[in-house]
Formats: structure tokens, C-alpha cells, sequence
């Protein structure tokens, strides 16, 4: 049996409800694991010990008192710094947050509170959700847990590392192009982003509003659908969330919705800047569901090269109106040289964003300035509903479809950073899913000969999810590399 | 699709409300003609029949009925949360209009 | 030289719904500073916003009221611009697709004298678009001090075409609007609390000229007066300038009510560059055309519409309908009393001239008058007051006591006339034995009288009248004093 701390939510929680271990006993477990190898890979900007373990004590009066709330109950999590929980700092990885604490609750995070999990820590990861790396972050520099000189994938860096860890059972990334599931493969666990709409986001500081979804971080498919069926549903505070016509029960449809499926794989996504042991690990996982009997189907996605100019016009262009509320006046950081209100606002800024986001704010701010709008960002609208017919297109043939995750595994810390453009291709397979606003996980496939984790990435039609989770499922359970353990 | 020589930095760092620096606005402006010439690609496409995107999942009529109150924070919680408050307002340097 | 002068304004109401805009927190004027504020309201990082139907509601029985095209779709936009008073720093309104579309409001010009009707004509609409209000700023000594309790309330922008010419037009374009806005129900339009402000955009240009001149805009005309003054002052400089041969700078100005002057705020080259783009976080609305159909069937009578009804059906003169109709509470009230006894002429004329002087000498000192809906009385008493007179049981000149003592003690009108003895006497012995003293104590009138002087027969009266205390029935007077005089031969 592994640690505690690497454990799944569908062990542990079976567990916890035979009585043979107690959240308490489990969130130490968590803690003093955190408090063993967080100084390597400094995967939190915040965390109290005190708390989680209140929160434990309350999960196990509730079990004692016969008022378990579901699986999650008792279970530790981390949760990315861009969600607000009441009472604890929110701050996006961002100094122009520094000292904030959130009056209220995301919904997501009243959800999970409703299904008894332990609300533990603040996870790093690129200001704002800006990057790829989580090397964009104004608190720490998170390591990958599979090799600490090499960044754990962004912008949910920080979840995916303490995930891999072993400093939290599951966690809570955000994902607008890729940022759950990039991070995720790079550091060997499970990583699922929900169809847009399906998870409110209401409480999620927004980087770009029609692309961010929140998603569940975790070890395995079955610990991601346990997850997102508390995460879900519509939300009055949102106006984007959308009722899933007929909430399936995912976790026990894993079990049952069994192949063979028709897969596609798009030329598109093979042709070049792949690294070939990744290729040759997405080749493998597609051998290996024709073996099972699923029919490969070649498909194309004409326009997803595209996927980047559209996709970095539409978010920065969002971004830069949806970081415009950070300005010193009401909360954050205010320059101590403000001295009129232009200069509140300049020099607050100037001061309190880190470069990246002050690129992409700047970007956003130029394509919607007078005279480029048509140019660009009404363009990129247009294209953006290319995009989405080239998968409605190819969904008419296949159910699902499988790429890897990430062209390359973790690259060295650094190594990218002087270069956006460049880290801003490393998103080449997952951002052109979020243009759709379409469901896809990534999951562990194996390792390079280097010892670093590759993802595979599958993506399902609109609120397809249940199926998405069956065809994830069916290739980890014949692996074992979801149980493979970074040595740290 | 347009000139990319025109983009004006300072302009565009005023509009945003963002000091820079001159390292800045130099390594910045730089980065940012690389990344408008990649912009280019969509110059090619047509796209004179297609409609915008403005939601992945578009529906109407999304509202709140009934105009009834919701419940409102402590003038403290602003007051607490802002860099500098008196008398429950929130105080910045004085605007001259 | 002379000049046509060409004044498009923008009207910013603020909608009288219980909750903002985009969230649920309260909104009511003079609440204590950050009291009527939510995460939603100061932009907390996270926050989303969500429609409030009300609004939508109101904003489309304005457009109906003001002759506007309901569209099929409208949309939300961000107007991107930092101020301090702006809690996202964007605004959230409809740039692109706006709820109403064109419109017209009918607006009279002041006639020759107040008791004269004006020529009536029409301006035209460009549109109206909801959006939000921001907070409110006040400058103190060495700072600026934020009070966001009216951040985010809905806010209808109506966007005239330049149609107007004159400061005269401008206000009357106001009152008039005003007083559609009060028919609808939609706003209270209190300018002193900001429920309505005015922008307004003047040009002029040479008498006759087709080609349209530089435009200057001035903000935030918080009254009526304001709006004159400010309008005539800008006409007055552009014409100065373009006498001496100089040009108009396109610019927004502020006016200085206390100066009676403006000044530049920004010149169009610092105009903002608002970076418009469609919300993501709302979604469109479609207007449902039953919906649309039956608020448009469910609409007030408007208020011009009226006072044509009454001059024409009823019979009522200019000063009077002129009082009647630009209040929708004063009008309801008139027809309220008119269902119950009608008597048209009677019954205006004791709300036009009686309560409304019962209504101001009420108010405290200082304050302005009741309105009608603080009144004692309801529409029952004057019409009951107006059907005792017309059947006689009491004379026009009891009538105005029973109207003191019902507007004080709020009692019927038929009870004080009964309680106090008031019916108009008919004791014609009584009174023929009062019109023989008369004819006897003034021979000259009777004189005056026979030589085809009918008014003359006034003077015989009054004493007659004074001495049954008004109680005489003033047609049997009238006989008797013929047949006596007839009599002497
Ligand atoms: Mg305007
Ligand atoms: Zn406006």
C-alpha cells in the first residue's frame, strides 16, 4: 500500500467510512508530509495547519454523528490561489494582492466545503494564471517533483506538484488553455478540464471569462469524476453556467460505458515541433485502443494552427479589461509614490504586476485600441467559430479524440522565459479545446527515458463528459503509470 | 491587417494604466512586434461569412427575477480591505477633474 | 453673424428598481456612505454580475413610452476606462445593440404668455441603453473620499438626435421627458439626488448652412436652470469665437453653476479610447414580442395625449389641463373623481385652483407642496363637494367653506353640510321680503335695472345674500327679484 499522503480519494474515503482512519489522522499525514518536502518543492504560497486540521475535526464529528457528506468527506485539498475561499489570502500569485483575504466563498468552494473536504492551502501558480510554467508566480518558484531543476507545467503548477508530492490527496487547478492539463502531464497525474459553463465561476479571479473553467486535479480518472460531480452545476451568480441537461453518476459510468469507441486523431496535432519520445508515446496509447477493438479515425482540425494568435487576442484582450479592477483603490497593493489619481493607478500597477502580466495586459489593451479592433480581436472572434466547427465537424464521426497534452515534457527552469513566444506555442494542443469550450483530460502515460511524465490528452464533446472519463479510464486501469511515484 | 510599426507603447501603457519603465517599454515593445507578426497568420482567412464567438455555449434570457434584496457587507469590510479609509469611505489622493 | 444652433443632449435616469443593476444589494438615495454595497458592487476579485430582469422591464416601458423600436436582441458591452468612482474599472452598457432603438418625444414650446398654449413639435430619438451607474466622489480639503453605494445602479442613457435649437427647446425637451418618465412610473427624476443628469452637445453653424459645426460637449447639467444657462453661455462663446474668425475646438467642458461659466475638461485628442468589446460574462437578451406587446398595451395615456382629451372631450381650458396633465398623480386623481360624479369643469377647477393652494399652504415652511398623494382628500370628496353644488343643495359660495372644513377635518362633504346646517335655504317668503328691502334701499340700480342694465340687477343681490349667510338659492333669487321689479311697473 503506498504512503497516506499518495493515496487516492476512492481508497482513502473507503476508509475513512470503514472507520479504519480518521481525517484527522489523514491531514497529519498530509501536513507533516507538506512540512517534509515543501521546502524542495514549494508548491504553496499559503497554508495553515491549524485550520485544515479544525476543519478535519469537524469531517470526523460529522462521520461520528452519522452525517457524512460523500466521498470527499474528510479529504484534504489543495486548492489554486486564484479561487476565493472566505477567510483565507487570495492572491493569484500576485503582488497586487498582496494582503488580501477573500470576504467569501467561490461556489466551487462552497460546493466542496457542502462535500466535507478540508480546505487545505493556497497553491502557487502563474500570476493571474498567466503562463506555463509557474515560473510567473510573485511568492515561490515551484519545482517539478519528478525532477526538481525542471518547472512542474503552469499555470496550475503549484497544484500539480503538490499533487505529485504528495502534499495534498487532490486539488483544484483553473484551466483556460491548458493550465490544469498541462501542468497535470508534466507532472504525472490526472488533470480534467469541464466543458465550459459547466462549472460555475463564480469566485474564480478571471484571466480571460469565456475560456477559464475550474477542474480537478488527481490521481486517478475515478478520483476526477468523483470530483467534478461535486464541482458542477449551474449557479445563479453565473450567468455562463449551464445545467447539464442529465447529471450522469460519473464515477459509476467509468465502470460501465465500455468500449470500443471511435477515436480520432488529428494529422494536424502530429505534424511538427513535437518531441518524438512523445510522439512515440501517443502512437503507443493509440495502438493500444485499436488493440482494445476502438476504431482510430484520422481527422482533421483545419484551423487549429490558428489556435494560438486567436487564443492569445481573446484572452489577452479579456485580460487586460478583467485586470483593470486592480488598481489600488479599493483593495491590494497601493504605490506608496501615488499622488493623484493617474499615478494611483500607473505607478500601483507598474508596481504590483510582474512582467508577464504586464505583456499580456498591454497586448490585450493594443488589439482592442481604436482602429486594431476589427483587426484583430473581431477577427479572432471569427476564427474562433472556425475553431469550434472543425470539432463540431469531426465529433459527427468520433467520440472522442486523442493528442498528447504537451509537444514536449517539463523543460529547465529558465529555459523558456525570455522567450513568450515560444512558451506561448508549448499550449499548441490544449488551447484550440478551450476556443471550443469543449471537456479534456490529460492523464499519466508513461515516462520519458529521462524519468519525466507524458500526458496523454483526450477530449470529449460538450458536456460528454461521462464518456470522456470511460475512455480515460479504460487505458490508466490497463497501465500502471498512474501509480507511478516521483522519487523525492 | 495593420501596420504593426504603429504600436505605440507609451499610448498603449497610459490606456492600461501601467507605469513602465524605458527597459521595460523596450524589451517590451520588441516582444510584442514578434508576437503581432505571428498574429498575422489570421490575416489570411476568410471570414467575411462567419459570426463571432462571444460565448462557447451562447443562451439568452440568463437573469435574476423577482428584484428582491440580497444581503450587503459591513461598511467595515471595504473599509478594512482598502488601502486607506476614513468615516467608512475609501480614501485616494485628491481627484481633480 | 447669425447662426443655427443644433443641441443633441444625453440624458442619464437612474431606474427605480429595488436592486442593482447586476446584483442583488439595495439601492436607495441617502443611505450612510458603503452601506448598500456587496463583493458584486466593489468589482472583489471573482465576482461576476448578473442581469436584473427589473431592469430590463423598466427600460423597455421607457422605450415604449418614449415611441421606441424594442429590439429583438440587445447585448452588453465594456467600456473600458479607469476612474476611481468605477469599481471594475469598465462599464458595463450596450454599445452595439441597445435595448431601444429610435423614438420620438413631443415637446411644447413656451406660448406667448403662461396661460397660452406653445406650438407643440417633435424630437427625435437615437436611442436608449441601459447601463451602470458608478460610485460617487466627493472632494474634500486634500483628498477624495469614495462612497460606492451607488455603484452599479441601472442607469437607462437616453440619446437624443440633434434636433433641438435653443436653450428654450432644450428645457422644454426636459419637461417633457420628465414628465413621460413620471407617467411610465420608471424614475422619480430628481435631479438634486441624480436621478437625472444631462450632457448636452452643442454646434453651431452659419443661418442656412447645410454642413454641420464643430461640437462641444458639456457634462452633467444637474438642473433644469443649469441646463439653460449652460446651453446659452456655450452658444454665446461659440458665436463669439466664430465672430472673431475662430474655430471650435472639439472638447467636453465643465460647467460651473456658481460662476455661471465652463471650462475645458479634455480636448477630443485626450478623448478615451474605450476599447469596446462585447461582455463575456452576459448573456444576450432576447425581448419577447408578447411581452413587448402587452407592456406596450398596458402603457399610460401619455401626458400630451391627455391634456388634448381634456380640451377636446371635456371641455377644459389650457390653464387648466396645463396644471392637470403634466402630473400623473394630479390627472389619476381628476379622473378618479370624474368616475365617481362627472362634473368636469367643476371638479378641475377645485383640484387645479382649491387643492392645489390648499396643498401648498400646507407644506411646511421652506418645503416645497404636498403632493397630491399626501393629500387629505380623496378624488370621493371633490366629486361629491361638485354633485351637492350642481343639484343645488348647496350654493357655490358654501361649496368653498365645506371645501376648507373637508380638507381639514378629511370628513365627506355631504356629512359637514349636514352637521353644520349648511343647505341652501328655500324659504322664498323670507327671501322675497329681503328682495322688497333691497328694491326699496337702492333706487338707482332698480333704475339702472329697468334701463336694460341687467348686471345691475348684482347689486340687489349681494345684500340678500349676505343677509340668508349664501344660503339663498341664487336661480330663485334671480326670479324673484325680476317678477318684483317687473311688478312695479
Ligand atoms: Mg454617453
Ligand atoms: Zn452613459
Amino acid at each position: 500500500m503506498p504512503e497516506l499522503y499518495h493515496q487516492t480519494i476512492a481508497e482513502l474515503s473507503a476508509a475513512l467510512e470503514a472507520g479504519s482512519l480518521s481525517s484527522v489522522a489523514l491531514t497529519e499525514a498530509v501536513i507533516a508530509r507538506t512540512a517534509a518536502v515543501e521546502a524542495k518543492v514549494q508548491a504553496f504560497i499559503h497554508y495553515d495547519a491549524e485550520d485544515a486540521l479544525t476543519q478535519a475535526r469537524a469531517s470526523d464529528e460529522r462521520r461520528a454523528a452519522g452525517k457524512a457528506l460523500g466521498p470527499l468527506e474528510g479529504i484534504p485539498l489543495g486548492i489554486k490561489d486564484i479561487l476565493a475561499v472566505e477567510g483565507q489570502p487570495l492572491r493569484c500569485a500576485s503582488k497586487i494582492l498582496d494582503n488580501f483575504v477573500s470576504p467569501y466563498d467561490a461556489t466551487v468552494i462552497a460546493k466542496l466545503r457542502a462535500a466535507g473536504a478540508v480546505l487545505w492551502g493556497r497553491l502557487n501558480m502563474d500570476e493571474f494564471a498567466m503562463g506555463s510554467s509557474t515560473e510567473n508566480s510573485a511568492y515561490v518558484t515551484t519545482a517539478n517533483p519528478w525532477d526538481l531543476e525542471r518547472i512542474p507545467g503552469g499555470s496550475s503548477g503549484g497544484s500539480a506538484a503538490a499533487l505529485a508530492a504528495g502534499e495534498a490527496i487532490a486539488t483544484i487547478g483553473t484551466d483556460t488553455g491548458g493550465s490544469i492539463r498541462q501542468p497535470a502531464a508534466l507532472c504525472g497525474v490526472v488533470g480534467m478540464k469541464p466543458t465550459y459553463g459547466l462549472v460555475s465561476r463564480y469566485g474564480l479571479v478571471a484571466f480571460a471569462s469565456s475560456l477559464d473553467q475550474a477542474g480537478p486535479m488527481s490521481r486517478t480518472v475515478e478520483d476526477a469524476a468523483i470530483l467534478l460531480q461535486a464541482m458542477l452545476g449551474k449557479d445563479p451568480l453565473d450567468s455562463t453556467s449551464i445545467a447539464m441537461p442529465e447529471v450522469p453518476d460519473f464515477r459509476a459510468e467509468l465502470k460501465t460505458r465500455k468500449g470500443p469507441w471511435k477515436l480520432g486523431v488529428p494529422r494536424e496535432f502530429l505534424a511538427e515541433g513535437i518531441d518524438p519520445e512523445v510522439k512515440a508515446n501517443i502512437e503507443a496509447a493509440i495502438d493500444w485502443y485499436r488493440q482494445q477493438g476502438s476504431e482510430i479515425v484520422d481527422i482533421s482540425l483545419p484551423h487549429t494552427h490558428l489556435s494560438v494568435p486567436v487564443y492569445y487576442i481573446i484572452a489577452t484582450a479579456e485580460a487586460s479589461s478583467n485586470l483593470a479592477r486592480f488598481d489600488g483603490v479599493r483593495y491590494g497593493h497601493r504605490s506608496a509614490e501615488a499622488n493623484d489619481a493617474l499615478s494611483l493607478f500607473t505607478k500601483s500597477r507598474g508596481e504590483g504586476f510582474g512582467d508577464e502580466v504586464k505583456r499580456r495586459i498591454i497586448l490585450g489593451t493594443y488589439v482592442l485600441s481604436s482602429g486594431y479592433y476589427d483587426a484583430y480581436y473581431l477577427r479572432a472572434q471569427k476564427v474562433r467559430t472556425l475553431i469550434r466547427r472543425d470539432f463540431e465537424t469531426a465529433f459527427e464521426q468520433v467520440d472522442a479524440i486523442l493528442s498528447p497534452t504537451s509537444p514536449t515534457p517539463a523543460f529547465k527552469r529558465g529555459e523558456r522565459s525570455d522567450d513568450p513566444l515560444a512558451m506561448y506555442l508549448s499550449d499548441i494542443y490544449t488551447i484550440a479545446v478551450n476556443l471550443a469550450g469543449l471537456p479534456a483530460l490529460s492523464l499519466p502515460s508513461g515516462l520519458t527515458s529521462e524519468g519525466l511524465p507524458i500526458g496523454l490528452q483526450v477530449i470529449g464533446k460538450a458536456f460528454g463528459e461521462a464518456d470522456l472519463f470511460a475512455v480515460a479510464h479504460a487505458f490508466e486501469q490497463a497501465h500502471d503509470y498512474h501509480r507511478q511515484v516521483a522519487a523525492i | 491587417m495593420t501596420d504593426n510599426a504603429h504600436l505605440d507603447i507609451d499610448y498603449v501603457a497610459r490606456l492600461a494604466r501601467i507605469e513602465l519603465n524605458d527597459a521595460e517599454k523596450k524589451k517590451l515593445g520588441g516582444q510584442l512586434v514578434a508576437i503581432l507578426e505571428h498574429f498575422e497568420a489570421l490575416k489570411g482567412v476568410d471570414v467575411s461569412e462567419v459570426e463571432p464567438t462571444a460565448h462557447a455555449h451562447p443562451v439568452e434570457n440568463i437573469w435574476r427575477e423577482g428584484d428582491s434584496a440580497g444581503s450587503v457587507y459591513a461598511p467595515e469590510t471595504l473599509a478594512k480591505m482598502a488601502p486607506e479609509s476614513r468615516d467608512q469611505q475609501v480614501v485616494v489622493p485628491k481627484v481633480v477633474e | 453673424m447669425e447662426y443655427d444652433v443644433v443641441i443633441g443632449l444625453e440624458i442619464h435616469v437612474q431606474l427605480k428598481t429595488r436592486t442593482k443593476m447586476f446584483t442583488a444589494a439595495p439601492y436607495h438615495y441617502g443611505a450612510e456612505p458603503n452601506t448598500l454595497t456587496d463583493a458584486v458592487v466593489l468589482g472583489l476579485p471573482g465576482t461576476l454580475p448578473v442581469l436584473n430582469h427589473a431592469a430590463i422591464e423598466a427600460c423597455a416601458k421607457l422605450g415604449l413610452m418614449l415611441g421606441c423600436e424594442i429590439a429583438e436582441v440587445c447585448k452588453w458591452d465594456r467600456k473600458n476606462y479607469f476612474y476611481p468612482d468605477s469599481p471594475k474599472n469598465y462599464q458595463l452598457t450596450q454599445n452595439e445593440e441597445p435595448l431601444c432603438l429610435g423614438g420620438r418625444v413631443e415637446i411644447e414650446l413656451p406660448g406667448p404668455s403662461r396661460n397660452v398654449q406653445g406650438e407643440h413639435r417633435t424630437v427625435r430619438l437615437n436611442r436608449i441603453h441601459l447601463e451602470e451607474d458608478p460610485g460617487k466622489l466627493s472632494h474634500e480639503a486634500f483628498d477624495t473620499v469614495i462612497d460606492f453605494n451607488r455603484a452599479g445602479v441601472p442607469l437607462a442613457e437616453i440619446v437624443t438626435e440633434p434636433d433641438l435649437h435653443s436653450s428654450e427647446e432644450a428645457v422644454a425637451f426636459l419637461n417633457a421627458l420628465i414628465q413621460l418618465i413620471h407617467y411610465a412610473g420608471v424614475s422619480d427624476c430628481d435631479m438634486e439626488k441624480g436621478q437625472l443628469r444631462c450632457d448636452a452637445n452643442v454646434s453651431l453653424k452659419p443661418a442656412g448652412s447645410e454642413q454641420l459645426g464643430t461640437r462641444t460637449e458639456m457634462k452633467n447639467l444637474n438642473s433644469i436652470s443649469n441646463v439653460r444657462a449652460a446651453i446659452e453661455y456655450e452658444i454665446a462663446r461659440q458665436a463669439d469665437l466664430l465672430d472673431a474668425g475662430e474655430s471650435i475646438t472639439q472638447e467636453t467642458r465643465r460647467w460651473n453653476a456658481e460662476k455661471g461659466t465652463s471650462s475645458s475638461l479634455r480636448s477630443k485628442e485626450e478623448a478615451h479610447d474605450y476599447r469596446y468589446f462585447p461582455d463575456p460574462d452576459l448573456m444576450p437578451v432576447r425581448l419577447v414580442r408578447a411581452r413587448v406587446a402587452e407592456m406596450e398595451a398596458g402603457l399610460p395615456e401619455r401626458p400630451f395625449d391627455k391634456q388634448r382629451r381634456f380640451q377636446e372631450e371635456l371641455g377644459l381650458p389650457y390653464t387648466i389641463t396645463s396644471v392637470l396633465c403634466p402630473d400623473p398623480e394630479l390627472s389619476a386623481f381628476f379622473e378618479a373623481a370624474l368616475a365617481v360624479h362627472h362634473a368636469p369643469k367643476a371638479i378641475a377647477n377645485y383640484i387645479a385652483n382649491d387643492l392645489l393652494r390648499e396643498l401648498s399652504a400646507s407644506a411646511a415652511h421652506g418645503e416645497s407642496a404636498l403632493s397630491i398623494t399626501d393629500c387629505p382628500l380623496t378624488p370621493a370628496h371633490i366629486a361629491e363637494l361638485a354633485k351637492l353644488i350642481e343639484a343645488g343643495v348647496i350654493t357655490k359660495q358654501i361649496g368653498k367653506e365645506v371645501f376648507a372644513a373637508m380638507y381639514a377635518s378629511g370628513e365627506l362633504p355631504a356629512a359637514i353640510v349636514e352637521k353644520e346646517g349648511l343647505e341652501q335655504s328655500d324659504n322664498s317668503d323670507e327671501v322675497e321680503t329681503l328682495c322688497r328691502e333691497a328694491i326699496a334701499g337702492n333706487a338707482k340700480a332698480v333704475a339702472q335695472f329697468k334701463e336694460g342694465n341687467d348686471k345691475a340687477l348684482n347689486a340687489l343681490k349681494g345684500p340678500v345674500m349676505k343677509a340668508t349667510k349664501g344660503q339663498a338659492n341664487p336661480a330663485t333669487l334671480d326670479a324673484i327679484l325680476r317678477k318684483l321689479i317687473e311688478s312695479e311697473g
